[in-house]
């Protein structure tokens, strides 16, 4: 065992020692919990609107069905990630589990699910904060209802960059080879 | 002030705020009432009422329509929707909504009060009431013969009480004393429902401010106006007055010492800003009402 860490009582030590298995499962759960956690939030604020706004103006229901899309996909961005991070998952033999190359694919997994859960939170939020705006002014003026769309689906890019950023750092999560 | 409120108004707020959002269309315009301007017939009020949201409430009035049946199913329209509000409402929403109602509670009473002194049949005046400011055991403000007797008998049991602890004396009630106790009672409820609005805070307390700091000054100025010439002495007159409002407390010294109607606008200039001041300009240059 390599003994390049300092003393082993030190705050590093105890960090390194911590299984890479525990980062990446910590970081799937998060991939998937948070993610589903922005997703929920953004249509409960959506669906409170827009069920309001349509009893006045029964039009705009179908339309504004959108907003509620967009926040469930990401929901599915997250379940997404998740499931591909979960294939990055390997099994070490007991003496490589601390080997730098498997804390670093641990904490790739874990990064990655931290990237696209948050990204996944703040942008179902935002989504969901104008889908309700979009909802209500809608219900005034039929005409606003595309321009509000237009600033939706930049807040549904937020999601996007998560992802494709977790999945790039997915990609830096090479387990050590076997040795022989 | 405003902060991440977004988040997690919807929870409470999120479908009746989008219910007022929709009330709010529904409001006669400017066309509409241009239209009414031009009608010659109450028939044709309701025609074109019809077209409006008030439609649904006048179509089953029988033809020779009465002035008091459109007001009053109008006013219905209101009822119905302030009802359908606060039973959709959490608190501290519902408390904030039932508020609004404590104003026509006491128009109500005092109503009823002043009827039964000059001898009008109780239904008559329970019909003239405004329904939003109706509670059980109203009929029974027609018996009480003085304000201990108005308090125990009816007021402990209603959201009037607590605003009566200034008011209970054991003289009898005449017109002079029931516009004192309106008024009286009508303080009570503002400075209540400030206080109320301050606890809430955020963007409520902002905005409610304002509106019930011009209600408390456009009422002291009305009271200034209406006990010029009578026995009311500046004492009682400025013990009505509330106690906030941009009038407080320099306006008020100053308003509780006029004596004649053309004194009274300048003592709000420089306490009170343009906008409502030229309200108040505009009321003071036409004909006092008695």
């Amino acid at each position: 065992m390599a003994a390049t860490f300092g003393d082993s009582s030190s705050w590093s030590t105890a960090l390194v020692k911590i299984s890479p298995y525990t980062f990446s499962a910590v970081g799937i759960a998060i991939a998937i919990g948070v993610s589903v956690l922005g997703a929920a939030w953004g249509i409960y604020i959506t669906g409170s609107s827009l069920i309001g706004a349509a009893i006045k103006a029964p039009r705009i229901t179908s339309k504004n069905l959108i907003s509620v899309i967009f926040c469930e996909a990401v929901a599915i961005y997250g379940v997404i990630v998740a499931i591909i991070l979960q294939t990055k998952l390997e099994s070490v033999p007991s003496s490589q589990i601390y080997e730098p190359e498997s804390l670093r694919a641990g904490y790739a997994i874990f990064a990655s699910g931290i990237i696209v859960g948050f990204a996944n939170l703040v942008c179902g939020l935002c989504v969901g904060i104008i889908g309700s705006s979009c909802a209500l002014s809608d219900a005034q003026n039929s005409s606003l209802f595309v321009k509000i769309l237009v600033i939706e689906i930049f807040g549904s890019a937020l999601g996007l960059f998560g992802v494709i950023v977790g999945i790039i750092m997915s990609a830096q999560a090479t387990w050590p080879a076997k040795s022989v | 002030m405003y902060g991440f409120e977004a988040m997690t108004f919807n929870i409470h707020g999120g479908y009746l705020e989008a219910i007022v959002r929709g009330h709010r269309a529904g409001l006669l315009t400017a066309a509409d009432y241009n239209n009414l301007c031009q009608c010659e017939t109450l028939d044709d009020i309701k025609m074109h009422l019809s077209a409006t949201e008030y439609g649904p409430y006048l179509q089953n009035e029988p033809s020779p329509l009465h002035t008091t049946t459109i007001v009053e199913k109008c006013t219905l329209k209101l009822v119905d929707e302030y009802k359908h509000m606060l039973c959709q409402a959490t608190e501290p929403l519902s408390t904030f909504l039932e508020y609004i109602t404590y104003g026509h509670m006491i128009d109500n009473v005092v109503l009823i009060v002043t009827g039964t002194l000059h001898e009008r049949d109780v239904q008559e005046l329970l019909e003239k009431c405004h329904p939003l400011g109706m509670f059980d055991s109203i009929a029974t403000l027609a018996v009480a013969q003085n304000m201990r007797e108005l308090y125990r008998l009816v007021l402990v049991d209603t959201p009037l009480a607590p605003y009566f602890s200034e008011c209970i004396t054991s003289e009898d009630l005449d017109d002079m004393n029931i516009e004192i106790m309106r008024n009286t009672l009508y303080k009570a409820y503002l400075e209540d429902f400030y206080k109320f609005c301050q606890k809430l805070g955020g963007a409520t307390a902002e905005i409610m401010s304002d509106l019930l700091a011009f209600e408390a000054d456009r009422r002291a100025v009305n009271i200034t106006i209406n006990s010029i010439g009578t026995e009311l002495t500046r004492d009682d007159r400025r013990k009505l007055y509330s106690n906030f409002g941009l009038l407080y407390p320099y306006g008020h010294e100053e308003l509780a010492v006029c004596e004649d109607i053309d004194q009274v606008c300048p003592c709000c200039d420089g306490k009170i800003s343009s906008l409502p001041i030229n309200f108040l300009q505009t009321i003071l240059r036409r004909e006092p009402d008695a």
